[in-house]
């Protein structure tokens, strides 16, 4: 087996965000770094919406990135410090819209290590020099300057290691143009590791170093260091230079230290949630940060805010003078989800990448300069410090937003925790539900392939409309004045202003309906209807061509300097405006011989009088490329065959090779009666066809329209479903849109809409814009309560049941009893407080090993929750199967299915134990309302241990107990143990089966294969793994191969060899297999590992399913940081090497942009076994056609036929 | 080679990375070398970090910062030396 890895959704989940002058001009921009992608990402200040505008696959894993900007510089460059051992200077090349690579240093083995930096990056502020630095001993520091010819220089490193020593922070002091410092939170464990009676590790410090890089001598010196509290944990540099007094706030848990070298020291606390429920022996940390510096009155001031873990933002602003602090205050903001990275821009705008969920912008309304708000000053809080011994607690209000407003987000799906692939609405592709999200902030999340199409208007018309065009009324007009809807004997036009009204002395024919209509020459419109053509001057002079007797105008196609006409008798009339502003028609008519079915042609080049070709489709499925040049008017230039009619044909420039206009790709579509695209490259100069695609879009012919997208021209292709072609990011894309069905589209750009669309559905007229390209599925969202563990499909109702548990969390009943005995305890009780709003403060944190947990039921496609059991006395739900019993007391029907929990009481996470594990047993009844079945719990069975896994198996439940496996039966008030097994090694995951085989996923020791034997009633394990692997999924691709994932990112795929999987089957009462002796052990048999892929993120399900109707059946994977992704099977051997030799040269060609090597990434632990990165594959697209041709030469191809087949690959199975 | 070579670059080989066994290491510096390791991917590893953060409900950087504490003494103090 041969498969071939490509990515439907990068991973959305954000894990550093850092913002800068990339693009060297005014705006400011935010590089995000998802885990193993760079994106930079673009606020538009008018619209407040984030845009994607370049996404990059490093095939590595980012841990760090930092701004930096060479002195007296306004471009910002991108440091990334990567799991490579290398240290990588890339710049935004915003013409060519990439990161390139300006440096790159190898300092030591690649790879995750510990003593190998990578982990922490600190640039001094003015741009000297950048530290990197290991979680143990080693740091490392990098001069940059600048050459001659302005160019970024890098030195070689110079080491400040300190072995035995962690680090827990490292920044780069901001000290002006002084020799640079780094500052870093140290813990030296030299003496705990040597001491046997522990004494030493009470009085191992935590210590504040300073770093002086001495740049005259070239030398890194350990300038300072200072003893801080032992739970600080991190460090944030204090402006400094001419800015402020330069040092670091050294955050730990409950209160802040300013520290600096010479200086006294200023604390303040961190304000904790007034919140009686809350346990003060718990301290709170500071996760994140965010330096803001303005410049008030021609004095530079700045302010800090710091998000705590529970997301509360505190703005801190320094009292200074003359480089001395004199005091420091903080003061309570407000509260966001805690994130991951805080981007303060210029343009007023806060942008907040989440740890978990979307990711949200805000913009400011105020500065939290609020009086009502209290402020507490290091001055008050150091006395009070003093007059107590413990650490004094300071308290604050929360309350909804006041400072920030939420202007956008974008979506996230991290953590994903399990998906499913399911088609319940009989659509052309599958869904896939996804359980995502945390806390409060949990999602129940439908994808659907297709881009997101916000609505604008819909208005319904008196008829049903056959088409729809606007029209400007000048050629340098911005916005369209008209909207031409064409009835079956009727036009009417709409002028748009404010509102959209009917106007009736346009010039236009109002009793006929309408061919087409375009804006020609400088000022006047044509409108062609199947009389003529009325050609509308500005003044409303109205010059008319009148069709020959007898014969109609059935087709039309124009642009602002040409018009070309079919007529009923197969002849094609030509017309061009000349100078004085007059449409003139050629003197000759061709005649094609045939019907025509369809007709189109390019726009005017910028600069040039005419488009050259004319695109004309006919009924005996041929569309002919016809010359508009004078010397050769509609003489055949080229032909095309087709698999149908063309119903539309679209001559189209795509951006596909860059943004400046003519210099694109010019393509003709054709949209075929059968419902297939075809596309295909019309050259500029011969005229020739060529590199021909072809895609089916739906059951109805296809109509293509021109529209324009983020300034890009695109193209609308309407059948049975709408589909959108445009590029993005160099990239073309053919998208559904997830909309109603349409019968006609145009653009349609107003003041209120710059780039719209508008369409005819039945007999309505809408407006809509699509605004997140680049975007493949589209989401709708049911928010839940809980993080979700489980989710199971009720086929029946269609309804999903959704076990949630949320560990270290009041449930509302414990909630209640602790209210209750704080106001006993006399504890007075706010209920502003008591009922904040979780989804923006979270659920009130209980001590560890405390849960919250509830069952939900949901309808997916009414979005809403018909019930929610919560569990009570400590218990939590981890698993969830239906099960149909064969021998049920409880139901006289035999079909009827039993949705089973498994919970666990008092569970706690490390070590891993529980007072009691349980199994509910619950069935579907009709609610009270009559409309909706509600679940109704039939009995409880107590278990030793919590049941991980849950499987409907052979009419009885097969449950995964710890490490027991068993076989339970329905009884009247308990389930009935029937069987059982102790040979899992650790803890079971998941079960999957099929006959009687059993595929067992163990938390620690891979997939275990079982068999189940009747006659003696015995599960025996007959099989297993030979690398550990701690699973997290696992899927059964057919009877005798599993595909799993596991916990640190790799996908593999074991098989059964045939010998062992008959004679498992072969023996009736297992006799032998029983006695058979384990090898080693283990089980007496070994599976095979047939592929193996590191794919860089844990994958949290995975499913067999096919994407595309007539496609091929695809693993689909999910994975926790939210990306999806297929697995697709070669059938060739002659694709396997050709994407084979492929990958080989891309790996040398264009190696990954963090330094990876790209071969030692997917084979991060184990090598890299059968699978193929399609990823790496389909950056052949972006590379210079230089490299193109060079790798094309080496396969024994040309360019496009590289290009067709990476395209294939992904197309035919997958989107 | 002679055994004097082979001990000075064992030492070379200690002193660069940590964790270099030799022939007196115990169970216990072994072990501790080990969790250290193991800590130290789990901080770098964001997806990683990200599921211990969503199983015990915390945020990234308490987890981070628990990990990187326990790095101190992973394994309780060492035992006593016989030979010392």
């Amino acid at each position: 087996m041969f498969l071939y890895n490509l990515s439907l959704n990068p991973p959305t989940a954000i894990n550093k965000a850092i913002y800068g002058n990339f693009s060297g001009t005014k705006q400011q921009e935010i590089i995000v770094a998802r885990h193993t992608r760079l994106e930079l990402l673009r606020p538009d200040p008018t619209t407040g919406k984030v845009h994607t505008v370049l996404a990059h696959d490093c095939f590595g894993l980012v841990r760090s990135i930092s701004p930096f900007r060479l002195t007296g510089g306004s471009k910002d460059y991108v440091i990334v410090g990567s799991d490579s051992g290398r240290i990588t200077i890339l710049e935004y090349n915003p013409v060519k819209n990439t990161f390139d690579k300006v440096h790159q240093e190898t300092y030591g083995k690649s790879g995750l290590r510990r003593i190998v930096p990578g982990q922490y990056l600190a640039t001094d502020p003015k741009g000297r020099a950048v530290m990197i630095g290991a979680v143990e001993k080693q740091k490392l520091v990098y001069i940059l300057n600048r050459d001659s010819a302005a160019r970024l220089t890098i030195s070689s490193p110079l080491e400040a290691h300190k072995s035995h020593t962690l680090i827990h922070d490292c920044v780069g002091l901001d000290v002006g143009f002084d020799n640079p410092i780094f500052a870093c939170l140290e813990i030296d464990y030299s003496e705990a590791d040597n001491d046997p009676t522990g004494e030493a590790l009470k009085d191992t410090e935590k210590i504040l170093t300073y770093y002086e890089l001495d740049l005259g001598l070239n030398h890194v010196v350990r300038k300072w260091s200072e003893p801080v509290d032992y739970k600080a944990n991190m460090l944030i540099p204090v402006p400094g230079g001419t800015d402020g007094p330069s040092g670091v706030l050294v955050c730990t848990e409950n209160f802040i230290a300013y520290k600096h070298q010479d200086m006294q020291e200023h604390r303040i606390p961190i304000p904790r949630r007034a919140q009686p429920l809350e346990d003060p022996s718990r301290g709170i940390i500071i996760s994140n940060y965010a330096v803001h510096r303005m410049k008030v009155n021609r004095q530079s001031q700045f302010f800090l805010l710091l998000q705590s873990e529970e997301g509360d933002v505190y703005k801190v602003t320094i009292d200074h003078q003359d480089n001395i602090v004199n005091g420091i205050t903080i003061k309570y903001f407000d509260t966001l989800p805690v994130s991951t990275g805080i981007c303060i821009l210029k343009s007023g705008f806060l942008f907040s990448a989440s740890e978990f969920g979307n990711h949200y912008l805000y913009s400011f309304e105020k500065l939290g300069d609020d009086e009502d708000d209290p402020e507490i000053s290091s001055a008050d809080y150091m006395e009070a410090e003093a007059a107590q011994e413990e650490t004094p607690l300071v308290y604050f209000k929360p309350r909804p937003l006041k400072n920030l407003l939420l202007v956008d987000e974008l979506e996230s799906l991290a953590p994903l925790v399990d998906a499913k692939v399911l088609n319940l609405t009989d659509d052309d592709t599958p869904q896939i539900f996804g359980i995502c999200g945390r806390g409060a902030r949990s999602t129940f999340r439908i994808l659907r392939h297709g881009l997101e199409v916000s609505e604008m208007a819909v208005s319904e018309l008196p008829g049903n409309p056959s088409a729809v065009w606007t029209t400007k009324l000048k050629a340098d007009d911005e916005y369209h004045s008209y909207i031409v809807v064409s009835f079956i004997n009727a036009t009417l036009v709409l002028s748009i202003g404010e509102t959209v009204e009917e106007v009736t002395d346009t010039g236009f024919l109002a009793t006929s309906p309408t061919i087409a209509v375009e804006q020609l020459g400088e000022d006047s419109l044509i409108q062609v209807y199947p009389q003529g053509i009325r050609h509308i001057r500005a003044d409303r002079r109205v010059n008319e061509w009148r069709a020959p007797s007898e014969k109609t105008i059935v087709q039309a196609a124009a642009n602002h300097r040409q018009v070309a006409i079919a007529l009923s008798s197969g002849e094609i009339v030509y017309f061009e405006l000349d100078n004085t502003g007059q449409l003139n028609e050629h003197q000759d008519r061709r005649e094609m011989g045939e019907i025509i079915t369809s007709l189109a042609i390019g726009d005017v080049p910028e600069g040039r009088q005419r488009a050259r070709f004319l695109a004309v489709g006919l009924e005996d499925c041929t569309v002919r490329i016809l010359s508009l040049d004078p010397d050769s008017c509609l003489e055949s230039v080229s032909m095309q065959a087709a698999q149908g009619v063309p119903s539309s044909l679209c001559i189209i420039e795509m951006m596909d090779t860059g943004n400046e206009i003519g210099h694109g790709t010019q393509y003709l579509n054709i949209g075929l009666n059968n419902g297939l695209l075809m596309r295909t490259v019309l050259d500029n100069v011969n005229g020739q066809l060529s590199d021909t695609r072809t895609r089916f879009l739906g059951a109805k012919a296809v109509q293509l329209f021109k529209i324009k997208i983020q300034g890009n021209p695109a193209m609308l292709a309407l059948s049975t479903r709408s589909w959108l072609t445009y590029t993005f990011q160099n990239r073309l894309y053919l998208t559904p849109l997830s909309y109603e069905q349409l019968e006609f589209g145009t653009a349609f750009i107003s003041e209120q809409c710059p780039e719209g669309v508008v369409a005819v559905a039945k007999n309505t007229l809408r407006i809509f814009t699509i605004d997140k390209l680049g975007v493949v599925f589209n989401q709708s969202i049911i928010p839940l309560t809980y993080t979700p563990r489980r989710f199971i499909l009720h086929p029946a109702t269609k309804n999903f049941v959704i076990i949630e548990s949320d560990h270290a969390t009041f449930s509302p009943e414990a909630k209640r009893e602790g209210l209750i005995e704080k106001e006993r305890d006399g504890f007075e009780i706010d209920d502003e407080v008591t009922n904040l709003d979780p989804l923006q403060f979270g659920h009130v944190r209980n001590t560890a090993g405390k849960w919250a947990s509830c069952i939900r039921v949901i309808s997916p496609f009414q979005g809403d929750t018909l019930q929610q059991i919560e569990l009570e006395e400590n218990e939590a739900a981890f698993s969830v199967a239906l099960v149909q019993f064969r021998n049920n007391p409880h139901s006289t029907d035999s079909n009827e299915q039993f949705v089973v929990v498994g919970t666990g009481k008092d569970v706690t996470l490390a070590p891993r134990t529980c007072s009691s594990g349980f199994i509910h047993l619950y069935r579907f009844v009709q609610g009270e309302d009559e409309q909706n079945q509600t679940l109704e719990l039939v009995h409880k069975t107590a278990v030793e241990d919590v049941p991980t896994a849950l499987l409907g198996f052979q009419g009885r439940l097969l449950a995964g107990v710890g490490k027991a496996l068993r076989i339970y039966d329905v009884g009247k008030k308990k389930l009935l143990r029937k069987c059982e097994t102790k040979s899992v090694p650790n803890a079971i995951t998941s079960l999957h089966t099929q006959g009687d085989r059993i595929v067992i996923g163990d938390i620690q020791e891979s997939v275990i294969f079982a068999v189940y034997k009747h006659i003696d009633n015995r599960i025996i394990v007959f099989a297993d793994d030979t690398t550990p692997r701690w699973t997290t999924t696992s899927t059964m691709v057919d009877y005798d191969t599993v595909a799993g994932g596991d916990k640190f990112g790799n996908f593999f795929i074991n098989r059964l060899p045939t010998n062992v999987s008959e004679e498992s089957d072969d023996d009736p009462a297992g006799g032998r297999l029983l006695y058979e002796k384990g090898y080693l052990g283990g089980a007496p048999h070994r599976s095979d590992n047939v592929a193996h892929y590191f794919v860089g993120d844990i994958l949290s399900s995975l499913h067999r399913t096919t994407l595309v109707s007539g496609g091929r059946d695809v693993l689909l994977y999910t994975t926790f940081l939210g990306s999806i992704g297929i697995f697709v099977p070669f059938v060739s051997k002659e694709d396997v090497d050709f994407f084979q030799t492929l990958e080989m040269h891309m790996r040398s060609v264009a190696p990954p942009l963090a330094g990876r090597d790209h071969l030692a990434y997917r084979g991060y632990y184990v090598p890299v076994h059968n699978v193929i990165d399609g990823d790496l594959c389909e950056q052949y697209n972006s590379l210079p056609a230089e490299k193109k041709r060079s790798i094309a030469e080496e396969l024994d191809r040309t360019v496009m036929e590289v290009q067709k087949k990476i395209e294939d690959m992904r197309i035919r199975s997958g989107y | 080679m002679d055994r004097l070579n082979i001990n000075s670059q064992l030492e070379h080989l200690q002193s660069k990375y940590v964790g270099t066994g030799h022939a007196d290491t115990i169970k216990h510096e072994w072990l501790v070398n080990q969790h250290r390791d193991t800590n130290a991917a789990f901080v770098g590893h964001q997806s990683m970090l990200s599921y211990f953060a969503v199983a015990e409900n915390e945020s990234l950087a308490r987890v981070k910062f628990n990990l990187i504490q326990k790095m101190v003494q992973p394994c309780g103090p060492p035992p006593e030396r016989e030979d010392q």
